[in-house]
């Protein structure tokens, strides 16, 4: 080949291979000028699939349509987070206006990356002051670093189902309300087979069952996660080292971790008929609200209960609280009619009656202060429980990030390995793991 | 190369005696160069969509931070040291991977060499066993690994129930990280059907006239298949540990179903799934490739993975593609 055909067509080459690398980056942008009056159709993503759900959401749509008669919405449910991630990536014409979000998780990636829009000019247009609709910790959940790209759609509040039956037979007469009582009650609560082995746990803490992962139980301890500048201070959290101390004092006390997993393992599918709390093996037990309607579906023969998960013993004062999270819903980066999709998020996370209506349906916590205190809320006992739970003050939703809360599984694995005995140093292993979330986090900036 | 473009003749000409632009010769060349890029244009393409770019596109993107939202930017070497400095999964993702690479590979192309020679070597009942053990393999990979979980579940499976007649307590298979593993072999020599077909057919093309004569000279069992038997199909066992090593670095269905059945816990569409239950015991270098790039969406950490996977994936087949391993037959 001649030298100056050589020469041409190599930057050539390159050049084309850098567009049509960089060409990847590019997903379609929306547009928040259109004119929510006129005639449109909205495309709806949600993960709603059990037929219950469905019918709900669909009957609140069906009541948005006939009062916004332009709008047309189109919903599918089922839909998980990775599915509208990827989709909102990929962009093209088909991609949703209006989404959902099942975990608190992804907020800090949604804001961040700008994949959701930010709601907060939608608010001023409509006049509404967000901090008097929603409460301060759905709040924050629904935004990061002052970019408020969701709003709560419903919340979970998590809690502590106990056996009744079990708990008269063992004399106890009220659920444990501290760390210490817990323990107490759980070695009562506690049974064993003919050969040492456990037949029933008082309550199993280790952090790989069903909704156990340890930051929904740190939570009762209220830690804070990283300092003001952004840096994990798991380590120079006082609460993180007495937490790990006291979950592997009750296990211990109930038999120890390998005797709790060797439990474990002999349980069934979380939502499945072979349950370890549906099936008697674990008498106390934490789960969110949705636990109440399915013991209430499988009819289980046993009489439950429901109160807020124990505090440690110096916290004794902030008995009532647990850990929060909850649905999300927001605008799609790519949707050309955020306007009209301002009008359905709105609807069904401010306006109280919507929000009220799919709470008792589908027996999640609503998530406005309208909502919290309507009337019109289920009466059912278990679910008034969990309500409770997320109006208490000290209840308290893990910080967003922006990798998908990453550190919640670096914290998880951490975790796992502490209570499998693994981490000989806890406070070397700590800050070990400061420093690996804050790697992670650096890894994952924009 | 065989497929050159370019023909030895051309190739003279040039160097020698260039031909006129216009000469018939040279629009002989033209035309026989466009016939051979109309023959090879398939396989151009193909490579070039499915294996150069990707390749291209994965070198450029493991030097860039890119979201999959943003316009990628140029970092440096900061996704390689992260990968390779402080990412505490990257570790135990690799020694999973490298671990089922050299057991399972090594079990499986002996157990199917194995069957296969029981097969041929068998009298009767050839047709009930061939398919017996061909039949597992048909199955789709997800729905063989939720039978195996259920066969295999500690509490409530037929297995640990059939060794506690002759007295054994069984293990928590896929709920023990010590025994996750071995669980996910056991699932794979149950799918030998591919190999013991392979190796059947090997085998019965290993001519009959050798064995004769091993036979007349008084050669035993061993000796005729170490002397007979095994230089006849060592190129089939180097394609079965070869195509073996690439496929189990590229593990990831079985092993994903496996830990997310056997940990109870239900997946709803607010539910991430964390691959490697229990304790990473199961985890694999492409499941982190696709947590890290669909899921956290750090493609670039993503991309320095995948380049790691294909450089040892590279490493160990042209490694197996020595002579002085003696999968390839040493010439006359």
């Amino acid at each position: 080949m001649a030298l100056w055909r050589f020469r041409t067509r190599v930057p050539l080459a390159l050049g084309a291979a850098a567009l049509l690398l960089s060409g990847c980056a590019n997903p379609s942008t929306g547009s928040n000028t259109d004119d929510p009056t006129k005639p449109v159709t909205l495309k709806f993503w949600h993960g709603w699939s059990a037929p219950g759900e469905v019918e709900a959401i669909d009957e609140n749509i069906a009541r948005f349509e006939k009062l916004h008669p332009n709008i047309d919405v189109v919903s599918t449910g089922n839909v998980s987070d990775e599915t509208i991630n990827q989709a909102l990536r990929a962009g093209g014409g088909d991609a949703p206006d209006v989404v959902t979000s099942f975990t608190t998780n992804n907020v800090g990636q949604y804001c961040s990356s700008g994949m959701w829009v930010d709601l907060d000019p939608f608010m001023r247009k409509s006049g509404i002051d967000k901090t008097k609709v929603f409460p301060k910790t759905l709040l924050d959940y629904t935004r990061y670093e002052g970019v408020q790209c969701a709003t709560p759609l419903l919340a979970d509040a998590f809690g502590m189902y106990y056996n009744k039956d079990a708990f008269e037979a063992a004399g106890i007469t009220r659920p444990p309300r501290t760390m210490s009582e817990m323990k107490a009650d759980a070695v009562k609560l506690t049974q064993r087979n003919k050969d040492g082995s456990l037949k029933r746990a008082g309550f199993m803490p280790n952090f790989q069952l069903y909704q156990n992962s340890p930051d929904r139980m740190f939570a009762q301890w209220g830690p804070e996660y990283f300092d003001a500048e952004g840096k994990a201070k798991l380590a120079d959290e006082p609460k993180t080292e007495d937490f790990f101390t006291t979950m592997r004092d009750l296990s211990d006390a109930q038999g120890g971790y390998a005797a709790m997993e060797r439990l474990r393992a002999r349980f069934g599918d979380e939502m499945s008929s072979q349950n370890g709390f549906l099936t008697g093996r674990l008498a106390m037990h934490l789960d969110g609200e949705w636990r109440g309607l399915m013991l209430d579906e499988a009819k289980a023969d046993f009489d439950w209960a429901v109160a807020p998960l124990p505090v440690p013993d110096d916290q004794a004062d902030t008995y009532g609280r647990g850990y929060l999270t909850g649905t999300v819903a927001g605008i799609a980066h790519s949707s050309r009619h955020q306007n009209a999709a301002w009008e359905l998020v709105k609807y069904l996370t401010i306006d109280t009656e919507p929000v009220v209506r799919f709470a008792n349906a589908i027996h999640n916590v609503p998530s406005t202060f309208e909502a919290l205190k309507s009337p019109d809320l289920d009466a059912d006992p278990a679910f008034r429980a969990f309500i409770e739970i997320a109006r208490n003050p000290h209840s308290q939703a893990v910080p967003p990030s922006n990798n998908g809360g990453q550190y919640i599984n670096s914290f998880g694995d951490f975790s796992q390995s502490v209570e499998a005995g693994r981490t000989k140093d806890l406070h070397r292993a700590l800050k070990d793991l400061d420093e690996q979330i804050d790697a992670d986090n650096v890894q994952s900036e924009n | 190369m065989a497929l050159s473009l370019s023909t030895p003749a051309k190739s003279a000409g040039r160097a020698t005696d260039p031909a006129p632009r216009d000469s018939p010769l040279r629009r002989k060349r033209n035309r026989e160069r466009l016939r051979n890029l109309g023959f090879l244009s398939p396989w151009i393409v193909g490579f070039s969509v499915f294996f150069g770019y990707p390749l291209v596109a994965t070198v450029y993107f493991s030097f860039m931070h890119y979201n999959q939202i943003k316009a990628p930017t140029f970092v440096g070497l900061r996704n390689w040291r992260y990968v390779l400095e402080q990412m505490p999964l990257f570790g135990p993702a690799l020694w999973n991977t490298l671990w089922l690479v050299v057991v399972m590979v090594a079990l499986r192309v002996v157990f199917g060499l194995g069957i296969g020679l029981l097969i041929t070597k068998i009298k009767t009942g050839v047709g009930l066993f061939r398919t017996a053990f061909y039949i597992p393999y048909l199955a789709p990979p997800v729905a063989a690994t939720v039978a195996f979980v259920f066969l295999l579940n500690p509490s409530t499976g037929p297995v640990n129930e059939m060794l506690s007649w002759i007295g054994l307590h069984g293990p928590n298979w896929f709920n023990d990280p010590n025994w996750s593993k071995p669980s996910l072999v056991l699932l794979s020599l149950w799918g030998i059907g591919d190999l013991m077909v392979i190796f059947m057919a090997s085998l019965l093309d290993v001519p009959k006239e050798q064995y004769e004569a091993a036979d007349l000279d008084g050669a035993g069992a061993w000796a005729k298949f170490r002397y007979v038997t095994w230089p006849a199909i060592t190129p089939i066992v180097l394609f079965a540990v070869v195509t073996g090593v690439v496929q189990t670095m590229q593990y990831y269905t079985q092993a994903l179903v496996a830990g997310k059945l056997a940990s109870g816990v239900s997946i709803g569409p607010g539910t991430v799934i964390q691959p490697g239950y229990p304790d990473h015991s199961t985890l694999t270098v492409p499941q982190l490739v696709y947590s890290l790039g669909f899921q956290n969406f750090n493609t670039g950490a993503a991309c320095v993975l995948s380049l790691v996977l294909f450089a040892i994936a590279m490493a160990v087949t042209l490694l197996l593609m020595r002579k002085s391993v003696g999968l390839i037959p040493a010439e006359d």
